[in-house]
């Protein structure tokens, strides 16, 4: 390592500040890439670490403060000067047209023309060339949309080396893959550096730091907390960091005492919007006193099959029981009157109205019961009571209860559904992908939450694609593949690995211990 | 370096200014979209050759030069409150009601109908003519209720039903109110193709005798919006139209019956433009001739956007509107102007206000978080999957 502190850093931000109206997004930021180096920019949301990426990038302005790549600074008025200087972004979320093929994806921007047709036969030659030399197969004529997450993230990589990128930034690139995935990706991610690119890696992920990492730089609050060599570093010292405070990761939580079935879910089938059955001959039980984790990588039903327990989404086959009673064709809020609290997993689309007032989404749906309503006429003197009890325990982060959810950061949104679907004296929890997106003090949080409702003996099921999060808090593992649940055991017989290998290719036989 | 980042938190006296002007917002987009409109109405005058502010200045003694010309320009923009309406609070529940033109029309004819029953001329005023006006509630709530209910039924987009059925309606009142054979509406004894004149007792009173007259039907208006706002903040139905409007799927989730509420809030959106006509036949011609309300409830969907969607905010807008249409003649009669010349500028208006980005950016007023709510309710109707 030594000898690669003497060379001059691709890239290097001095003194960079960002502020926008009312918020200091970056402070005074230090960073430089080494050539060669996987650099991980960590902290937690609203830390700052998109808004870096983003002036560096070029999409935004710094206030103050200088970026200089190869020793020169520079300039950059949009995305493409940045592109010319060598540099080359991918967003979390894809930018990538699902009706194009690959090459007319990649090419997209730099076509080379014919006359007046489309040229892509030297984009199919470069493809192959990137694809022997970094070892990244994409098919340069396959539709984007026909290909895996995986592979879409391929193709955004492949569009930033046919632009003859040197820097590359890797915007949360783990969050949509499957842990299989993610040790592939690594892979690809060691290749490039082997073969002289020096990459920017973002993520709030401490497991994937330790291991692709080089150098670590954590930033919270909108300043760079410090600068660590990736010896020495644990996943403990680093949450620390980010957070700003000692950490808990195991969180007390004693053996489960099941008591009878809450949920019966039996031989359950449903369609998704498309018409297609992502849903198949699913089983399952909950007791109360339990938290049975479902785990699954994202698509393989998770969402088809809480929408149809909560009463969203009508099953075209089985039955579900909840409490003793039939609610196989029950609305949600039938379903939600048996004492059933959801906490869905799109939180904005489901979850909040993110216009309304903190206070209004708290009655979301019990607006019409007393105490809040007096017959047609919305009671505001309860709904704000509730407000102000709930905000109070459920530590919710804000100014007022009349402040809408939309200003609050998904914390202290996921905090409001929490706060209204657990105080409620559910005896079903249904919670799916809980914390997706949340700092490490929110999941900590909602965890202990969870734990707690157990304890009370509230049936849990748990839905998440996070292994982590499972593997914490449930006391039961199914794991849901194609639609069907493959796999059932007791928390103690449910290794990373085993659900590792259920959730890729769903086969019993391959998760069997060796 | 920490210095100079620091004093960008302070809150310095320009700074809460700033915060003021923009927390303004909302108001001022449209106040900024009608001084624009004037402006460009103000150059499209010039360029005719003739002088914009002498023009104007005819058009506001027009609409406000005397106590008759400012009751007048009120009872023009009654009928206007009503189907604006009609439109917001369909808007407030993310539906596009492009059928205001109809409703109106068919509460009118319902009205005018009702109007001419004999047994009326015994009744007193006060049994009368609320019973004419609920005979336009009854014969709007139902034509604005079809679309509500296809929608819900079979998925049929809301604003293309309206717009078939604003023409169905003028067509089929046309035809209602001229035939002679067989006659149906139609007054036999007029010259002219229109339905018999309501009676005395069915007639609403009014207020002052200009042209067209101020009638109680503009405070009945005034009190619609009373209702309207009432509803939709204090009521738990309102509660649910404003979820439906604002995250359809998060009212499903919460158990909200999405389908319920479309239907109900077109029945009370078309009743609102049913009334409204209604009142106009008791209230300003009593009795109804084909044509007579043309353009009322497109004009509304104007007033609607102006006004925000806001109940109370409709009742200037609506002022505005029916005033400029009131004022517009004497500006005809000083400068020759045609009047066409005022609905260019309410167009510009229309445009301005729907084309905020130009006022925005024209005026550097920025958006507001809390805006988003507008935006998303004004802009929600197509492909809205409900």
């Amino acid at each position: 390592m030594a000898g690669a502190d003497d060379r001059v850093p691709v890239l290097r931000v001095r003194g960079v500040t960002k502020t926008f109206p009312g918020v200091v997004a970056n402070r005074d930021v230090d960073f430089d890439l080494r050539p060669g180096e996987v650099h991980c920019l960590l902290g937690e949301n609203g830390a700052g670490k998109s808004t870096l990426v983003n002036v560096v990038f070029g999409l935004y302005q710094p206030d103050a403060g200088e970026i200089l790549v190869r020793g020169e600074p520079v300039r950059f008025r949009s995305s493409s000067d940045a592109i010319a200087a060598g540099i080359g972004m991918v967003h979390q979320h894809f930018q990538l047209i699902p009706v194009f093929t690959v090459a007319e994806n990649v090419v997209l921007g730099t076509e080379t023309r014919k006359g007046l047709v489309l040229d892509l036969d030297h984009t199919r030659d470069r493809l192959r060339d990137i694809a022997t030399e970094y070892g990244i197969e994409v098919d340069p004529d396959a539709r984007v949309e026909d290909l895996s997450v995986g592979e879409q993230q391929r193709v955004e990589l492949v569009k930033a080396l046919y632009r003859e990128a040197e820097i590359l930034i890797l915007d949360e690139p783990t969050a949509v893959l499957t842990p299989g995935e993610v040790d592939e990706f690594f892979g690809v991610v060691r290749n490039l550096v082997a073969q002289g690119k020096s990459i920017v890696f973002i993520t709030h992920k401490l497991r994937e730091v330790l291991a692709v990492a080089d150098r670590i730089t954590v930033l919270r609050g909108g300043r760079v907390v410090g600068t660590q060599d990736v010896e020495g570093a644990t996943q403990q010292s680093l949450a620390n960091l980010m957070v700003g405070r000692d950490v808990v990761f195991e969180i007390a939580k004693g053996p489960a005492e099941p008591g009878a079935a809450v949920l019966r879910v039996t031989d359950l089938g449903v369609f998704d919007d498309r018409g297609v059955e992502t849903v198949h001959d699913f089983s399952v039980e909950v007791r109360a006193g339990e938290i049975l984790g479902v785990a699954g990588v994202e698509g393989n039903g998770q969402r088809e099959l809480v929408e149809a327990i909560a009463g969203m989404r009508t099953p075209h086959a089985g039955r579900i029981e909840i409490d003793g009673h039939d609610t196989t064709h029950k609305s949600p809020r039938d379903v939600a009157r048996l004492g059933v609290g959801h906490v869905p997993e799109d939180r904005n689309k489901h979850g909040v109205i993110g216009a309304f007032s903190i206070a209004d989404n708290l009655v979301l749906n019990e607006y019409y019961r007393t105490p809040y309503a007096r017959r047609l006429l919305r009671n505001d003197r309860a709904i704000d009571a509730r407000a102000h009890e709930l905000v109070e325990a459920f530590d919710i982060r804000t100014p007022g209860i009349d402040v809408p959810v939309d200003n609050l950061s998904g914390g202290n949104q996921q905090k409001v559904i929490i706060a209204r679907e657990l105080s409620g004296d559910p005896k079903l929890l249904i919670v799916a992908q809980p914390t997706r997106g949340l700092d490490v003090g929110s999941i900590e949080f909602i965890h202990r939450r969870i734990i707690e409702m157990r304890d009370r003996g509230v049936a849990v099921l748990l839905v998440s694609a996070e292994l982590d999060e499972i593997l914490t808090l449930a006391d039961r593992v199914g794991v849901l593949y194609r639609g069907e649940l493959v796999g059932e055991f007791d928390r103690a017989e449910a290794t990373r690995e085993r659900l590792g290998l259920l959730m890729a290719s769903g086969r019993v036989d391959a998760a069997a211990p060796a | 370096m920490t210095d100079t980042t620091e004093t960008t938190r302070e809150r310095s006296g320009a700074h809460r200014f700033l915060d003021a002007y923009f927390a303004a917002a909302p108001v001022l987009v449209p106040v900024y979209a009608i001084l624009l409109a004037f402006v460009v109405g103000g150059m499209i005058i010039l360029a005719i050759g003739d002088n914009p502010f002498e023009a104007y200045w005819a058009l506001v003694r027009g609409m406000f030069g005397s106590t008759d010309r400012i009751a007048a320009s009120l009872g023009r923009s009654t009928p206007f409150i009503g189907a604006a309406l009609a439109v917001a609070f369909a808007f407030r529940a993310g539906l596009f009601n492009i059928g205001a033109e109809g409703q109106l029309l068919v509460g009118a004819t319902v009205a005018a109908w009702v109007g001419t029953f004999s047994f009326l001329d015994d009744f007193p005023a006060l049994i009368a003519a609320p019973l004419v006006l609920t005979a336009g509630v009854v014969g709007g709530g139902i034509y604005g209720g079809i679309p509500g209910f296809l929608k819900t039924r079979t998925g049929a987009h809301e604003v293309i039903v309206t717009i078939m059925l604003n023409n169905i309606a003028v067509l089929y009142v046309r035809w209602l109110v001229s035939s002679q054979d067989p006659v149906i509406l139609r007054d036999t004894n007029a010259s002219v193709p229109r339905t018999e004149p309501l009676p005395d007792p069915a007639r609403l009173p009014e207020l002052v005798d200009s042209t067209p007259p101020l009638h109680l039907g503009f405070i009945v208006m005034l009190l619609l919006c009373v209702f309207v706002w009432f509803v939709l903040q204090r009521t738990t139905t309102g509660f649910e139209v404003r979820s439906v409007g604002t995250n359809p799927h998060a009212a499903r989730y919460a158990g909200m019956n999405a389908n319920r509420t479309i239907v109900l809030v077109m029945v009370l959106a078309g009743s609102f433009a049913g009334l409204a006509g209604a009142g106009e036949i008791a209230g300003t011609s009593g009795f109804l001739s084909p044509g007579v309300f043309v353009a009322i409830g497109f004009d509304s969907i104007a007033i609607a956007l102006l006004a925000r969607a806001n109940p109370f905010a409709i009742v200037p807008a609506a002022i505005l509107w029916g005033s400029m249409l009131t004022g517009a003649g004497l500006m005809q009669q000083e400068t020759g102007l045609s009047i066409d010349v005022v609905r260019i500028v309410q167009a510009l208006v229309l445009l301005f206000v729907a084309a905020d980005v130009i006022v925005r950016t024209l005026f550097r007023v920025r958006r507001k978080a809390s805006d988003a709510l507008e935006t998303t309710q004004l802009s929600t109707g197509w492909g809205s999957a409900t």
